[in-house]
């Protein structure tokens, strides 16, 4: 995906001489992005409906799709327990529905090995509506049919900012793979 | 993407393990989740220090941006005024011959008012806030409409107390933490405020319907007296809510109620004041030891 970023980053991280990508963070880095799309709720906009896609869960599965394997299938775990300390949602429905969506993604790149972008973003939209619905009815709006009508802009908001969400998982990927650490 | 490779993990008997040791971890999570959602379904309070301790941690960074929020939006409307200036003109004037009318008639109110205050020799109490905090986040990716308040029980708040702002009823603290406090929105759908028509004292229920509208329901059944524009206030029934905060405005009317719009939008205000709880005064009459033991004012009694 070329970006705007993507001569200069390409000149960063081209293999040099004794120099390597630090492990650390590479291996922190999408850990961290995730969470801090988590902390989302301590943003400052008060919102009197929901409005903001959840953005950790966009992250992850865009990290999903970018690098599969670089989370472990029970990422869903830790993360979605640190996305329910935030997000008001009932503890453990984060756990359940995180854990659940990785373990899926992880059957689906086993499956269909190989697909394109536009794949993906379908598979993404699928997961976000679905997770955001069930969701919703975990909170408490099984029977508000007036409240489902009222997430549909944070549906459509959440669908269309998977791909943003994706190139900013580029991005950091990039990052990461940074050789700053001096080897030997 | 290419196959990832860690799928077969080869012949070597660690690797496997480990594959399967992950999937194992990975289901153990999603049961986990699921136990942790029964438990936290049936008991809202529970994990309440978990929350509370996530929201002390990052509420210095959250009150930092808070204070943003307003600069940023000076910003932007700054901006916006350029493109707007004409329709904005137009629109002032059209709205100002408009509000010419309507200052004559809240004249004629205000004077109507006073005499009926009068007439029901009704204190203007308004309690002393226990705290002034700013709202520092709200959880605007669930359907559920919690705030986080930038002050705690180091400040004095406590559950169950109620937060207004300058134009209105906002929520009531639901759960606090040393430096921060969650507050439970009146547009969430859990909330339920004792209301009465602020005109006749109609009363009745607001309860929240989650998309930043409030759903009024009449305690007395029969011919539905409301039509909109009517405001409603709190009652003070039931204790908890002070009586005569502002709550909203009549928008639609329905079959068994109407629905409102929150006054107070959390949104748009600076500040909020959290109040200590409000308790009604028991009839002098119904128990004279407890009422000479107690002074009569309201805010006496606390908890």
């Amino acid at each position: 995906m070329p970006g705007p970023f993507a001569e200069p980053l390409q000149d960063l991280t081209r293999p040099r001489i004794n120099r390597a990508p630090s492990s650390l963070l590479a291996l922190a880095l999408p850990w961290l992005l995730v969470m801090l799309g988590s902390l989302s709720p301590t943003w400052p906009i008060i919102a009197s409906a929901p409005v903001l896609p959840p953005l950790g869960f966009l992250f992850l599965l865009a990290w999903l799709h970018l690098r599969p394997g670089l989370f472990p299938v029970w990422a869903g775990l830790p993360l979605g327990l640190f996305d329910d300390l935030f997000s008001g949602q009932p503890m453990g429905s984060g756990v359940l529905l995180w854990s659940v969506a990785t373990i899926g993604m992880d059957y689906l790149e086993n499956r269909f090995p190989w697909r394109g972008f536009i794949t993906n973003w379908l598979v993404a939209s699928a997961v976000i509506v679905g997770y955001l619905v069930i969701a919703a009815q975990f909170a408490g709006a099984a029977s508000n049919v007036m409240l489902l009508i009222a997430m549909l802009p944070q549906l459509a908001m959440a669908v269309m900012a998977y791909p943003i969400a994706a190139q900013l998982v580029g991005l950091v990927d990039r990052l990461r793979l940074i050789p700053v650490r001096e080897v030997g | 993407m290419a196959p990832s490779a860690n799928r077969r993990p080869g012949s070597s008997r660690r690797a496997q393990y480990s594959t399967f040791a992950s999937y194992v971890i990975a289901f153990a999570g999603a049961l986990l989740g699921a136990i942790l959602l029964v438990v936290s379904t049936g008991n809202a309070g529970a994990f309440a220090f978990w929350r509370s301790a996530a929201s002390d941690a990052t509420a210095p960074t959250a009150s930092a941006a808070a204070t943003g929020r307003s600069t940023g939006q000076d910003v932007w409307a700054t901006i916006a005024g350029y493109f707007t200036f004409g329709s904005h003109v137009a629109r002032t004037e059209r709205e100002l011959a408009l509000a010419r009318v309507k200052l004559a008639e809240a004249a004629a109110v205000a004077d109507e008012n006073r005499r009926l205050k009068a007439l029901l020799a009704l204190k203007e109490a308004e309690p002393r806030a226990v705290a002034t905090a700013r709202l520092i986040g709200s959880t605007s990716t669930s359907t559920r409409r919690f705030a986080t308040l930038g002050a705690g029980s180091g400040e004095g708040v406590q559950v169950g107390m109620p937060v207004r702002s300058p134009l209105g009823l906002v929520g009531r603290v639901l759960e606090t933490g040393q430096r921060s406090a969650r507050v439970l929105l009146i547009t969430d759908g859990e909330s339920v405020v004792p209301v009465k028509r602020a005109s006749d004292g109609v009363p009745a229920f607001a309860t929240g319907r989650g998309d930043g509208t409030l759903q009024i329901r009449l305690i007395t059944l029969g011919l539905n007296p409301l039509k909109p524009g009517d405001a409603f206030v709190t009652s003070g029934s039931g204790g908890l809510y002070w009586p005569g905060v502002a709550v909203g405005v009549v928008t639609r009317v329905t079959r068994d109620g109407a629905i409102a719009r929150p006054l107070s939008d959390p949104g748009m205000t600076e500040f909020v004041a959290v109040q200590p709880l409000w308790q009604e005064a028991a009839p002098q009459t119904a128990n004279p030891k407890a009422a000479t033991d107690s002074p009569p004012s309201p805010a006496a009694a606390v908890n």
